[in-house]
């Protein structure tokens, strides 16, 4: 894959926030990595590592860590729905389900699953943060309050963007 | 009737027309207060805090003031400060509504504290499903630096601070501050024995550096702008201040309030506050201070001590619903104000499905290192699992008692205690359920929780 022009500037601008450690950039080098080409590939690992003068296995062992980092690509859209208790409570098993549902993808636990076109990621993840309004998701990284009323279902499912 | 809340870090974040932009901000009195903390002496807000008795909002309510005067007097290395933005902790969602709605009030925190501990670069750790959060930061950022409220020489006082946000990326541990400091230098956020890794001394890279929670650095801007004794006046003795109580579950108005600690019983807050049980249900239980915290059965009562204001204690039999929630009242409970979620279950809930569903969150966040934590954690979802799915034991409530008993202080951090206190409390305080449901068949309705 092929960096984009301003990358290497931009990663540089990061490190420099860290200036006792540079090891400290390798978290939001990773984020970079990720939001540019949508997941943290071979190459990805090999050039932060070198940028940071860091063995490749330290960039790696956080990639297989840190549950937002994946080593493959997704689908286009990628729908995360907290699991956890207040958001259990109110239904989020079932709003899980009914995603699954609608866009043909298979699961049940944690890690994502695709649908079958592509097009969809969905993912169990943990409390959110926002327990209040539950059952919350997040699609992309826009977040879904009472995400399993019927508009809030085809907001996920991306009708009306 | 419904009970007013008294808000002072939420005090504008709702109002019509408010916005995070530094305009409103400073339209609002804000930075007055670092203004005025800029022309005293770091020492001077260092007793104006400690005077306050402002107690951590992140978790262990461990007093602010002393927690800064750990650090070394003789130090010659620098001195970082890190402001705890991880809030991962299941039924938590205060700091959110704080860095969306008012992120200058964290900045102008965080740059009196650093001001008081000598710190001259701090990070906001943030977590990374908080995406939108950071770019609010980043921009109230780029304004204050803009405006001297950061930067090398701020309001030409001489002082300097640069802040930092800095991304997690989905672990719950992160949220411990040792492991936010391994996470913060690169590495796995493996949580580091204390002693002798206390942050104060031996924090991130090595050197003397604070942890603080979002919603306790706003609360410092609040002291340096009232002074420490007139804060003291809010709340209860050893208990003061405002609280920002996050309420989700089976009430009729969840959502966040905020309120003087301990102005409010557990009752009112879910009666008089929250609309009261949905649907006409009746309470069976809450759990106060996050999901670590031990879940507390209505219908028990409890023995609770009151402080006095002239410092004498007294002892009271109290029942659930009135309790106050304050952070000695919930300990005296057994359980804890933790992180101010408290979780309302109704009559309908299945105590067993509910810890199940806790026990999967402790064992998917267990970072690994210990192993009566990473193994506990693993067998106590194990064990609640197969008896939602008919293939329990009757000996399972023991089992899940004793696997919990095996973790709870035997592990390098407080995770242990956090994953292990849903097992012992709700196996305890539930045992008719757990005992019933270890030999039942799987239900046939989805699991609702
Ligand atoms: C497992 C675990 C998770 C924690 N998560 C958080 C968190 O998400 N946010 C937070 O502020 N504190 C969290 N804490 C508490 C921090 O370790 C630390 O005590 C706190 O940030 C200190 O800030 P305070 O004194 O202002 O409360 C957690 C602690 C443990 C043991
Ligand atoms: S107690 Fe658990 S989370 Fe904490 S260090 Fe040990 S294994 Fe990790
Ligand atoms: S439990 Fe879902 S957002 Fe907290």
């Amino acid at each position: 894959m092929k960096l984009p022009a301003d990358f290497t500037a931009r990663a540089d601008e990061i490190i420099a926030r860290y200036p006792a450690s540079a090891r400290s950039a390798t978290l939001p080098l990773l984020h970079l990595w990720q939001e540019t080409f949508g997941f943290v590939s071979g190459q990805g690992v090999e050039w932060i590592g070198a940028r940071l003068g860091l063995e490749p296995i330290r960039i790696l062992e956080l990639v297989t860590f840190y549950p937002m980092f994946r080593q493959a690509p997704i689908g286009r859209r990628h729908i995360r729905v907290c699991r956890t208790l207040s958001c259990a409570l109110a239904g989020a098993r079932d709003l899980y389900a009914e995603l699954c549902r609608r866009t043909g993808a298979a699961g049940d636990a944690h890690g994502p699953v695709t649908s079958p076109d592509g097009e969809y990621t969905i993912e169990f993840v943990e409390c959110l943060a926002s327990c209040g309004t539950a059952p919350v998701a997040m699609i992309g990284d826009r977040l879904i309050e009472s995400a399993n009323t019927p508009d809030n279902i085809e907001a996920c499912l991306g009708k009306g963007d | 009737m419904p009970i007013p809340e008294r808000r002072l870090i939420l005090r504008h974040a709702d109002e019509p027309g408010y916005s995070p932009d530094i305009g409103s901000y400073l339209k609002h009195g804000g930075y007055d207060a670092l203004r005025k903390a800029l022309a005293s002496s770091p020492d001077a807000i260092a007793t104006e805090v400690k005077a306050s008795g402002l107690r951590g909002r992140g978790g262990a309510g461990f007093s602010c003031g002393l927690k800064w005067s750990f650090i070394p007097k003789n130090n010659t290395k620098p001195v970082y400060l890190i402001c705890n933005a991880d809030e991962s902790e299941p039924g938590t969602f205060k700091d959110r509504q704080i860095i969306h709605k008012d992120p200058h009030q964290l900045l102008e925190g965080m740059a009196i504290t650093a001001y008081a501990i000598g710190s001259r670069l701090a990070y906001i750790y943030i977590r990374g499903e908080f995406p939108e959060g950071a770019r609010i930061l980043e921009r109230a950022i780029a304004e204050a630096r803009a405006a001297s409220f950061l930067g090398k020489d701020i309001l030409g006082s001489g002082f300097g601070l640069d802040i930092h946000v800095h991304r997690g990326a989905g672990a719950y541990i992160c949220g411990e501050e040792t492991g936010l400091i391994e996470s913060l230098e690169g590495k796995r956020p493996y949580p580091r024995i204390k002693p002798p890794y206390f942050p104060a001394v031996l924090g991130l890279y090595m050197c003397p550096t604070v942890v603080n929670n979002v919603e306790t650095l706003c609360n410092v801007k609040h002291i340096v702008g009232m002074g420490g004794a007139e804060y003291a006046r809010l709340g209860r003795p050893n208990n003061t201040g405002t609280r920002i109580l996050c309420v989700s579950g089976d009430v009729r108005r969840p959502g966040y309030y905020e309120f003087e600690v301990g102005a409010v019983t557990i009752g009112q807050l879910i009666h008089d506050v929250c609309g009261g049980v949905r649907d006409g249900n009746r309470l069976k239980a809450i759990i106060p201070g996050g999901s670590s915290a031990k879940v507390l059965r209505a219908g028990d009562t409890f023995a609770i001590r009151r402080r006095k204001a002239d410092g004498t204690v007294e002892a009271i039999s109290l029942g659930l619903e009135d309790i106050p929630l304050d952070f000695d009242s919930l300990a005296d409970a057994g359980s804890m104000a933790g992180s101010g979620g408290i979780i309302v279950m109704d009559h309908t809930r299945d105590m067993v499905e509910a810890l199940a569903n806790i026990n999967e969150f402790y064992a998917h966040e267990s970072c690994g290192q210990c192993t009566p934590c990473r193994e506990g954690s693993l067998w106590m979802k194990k064990i609640t699992a197969r008896m939602l799915s008919g293939r329990g034991r009757a000996s399972d409530p023991d089992l899940l008692a004793s696997v919990a008993n095996n973790i709870a202080g035997r592990t390098i951090c407080a995770f242990g205690e956090a994953c292990a206190w849903p097992t012992q409390s709700f196996v305890e305080k539930f045992r008719d359920e757990f005992d019933a449901r270890a030999t039942a068949p799987a239900k046939e309705v989805p699991r609702a929780a």
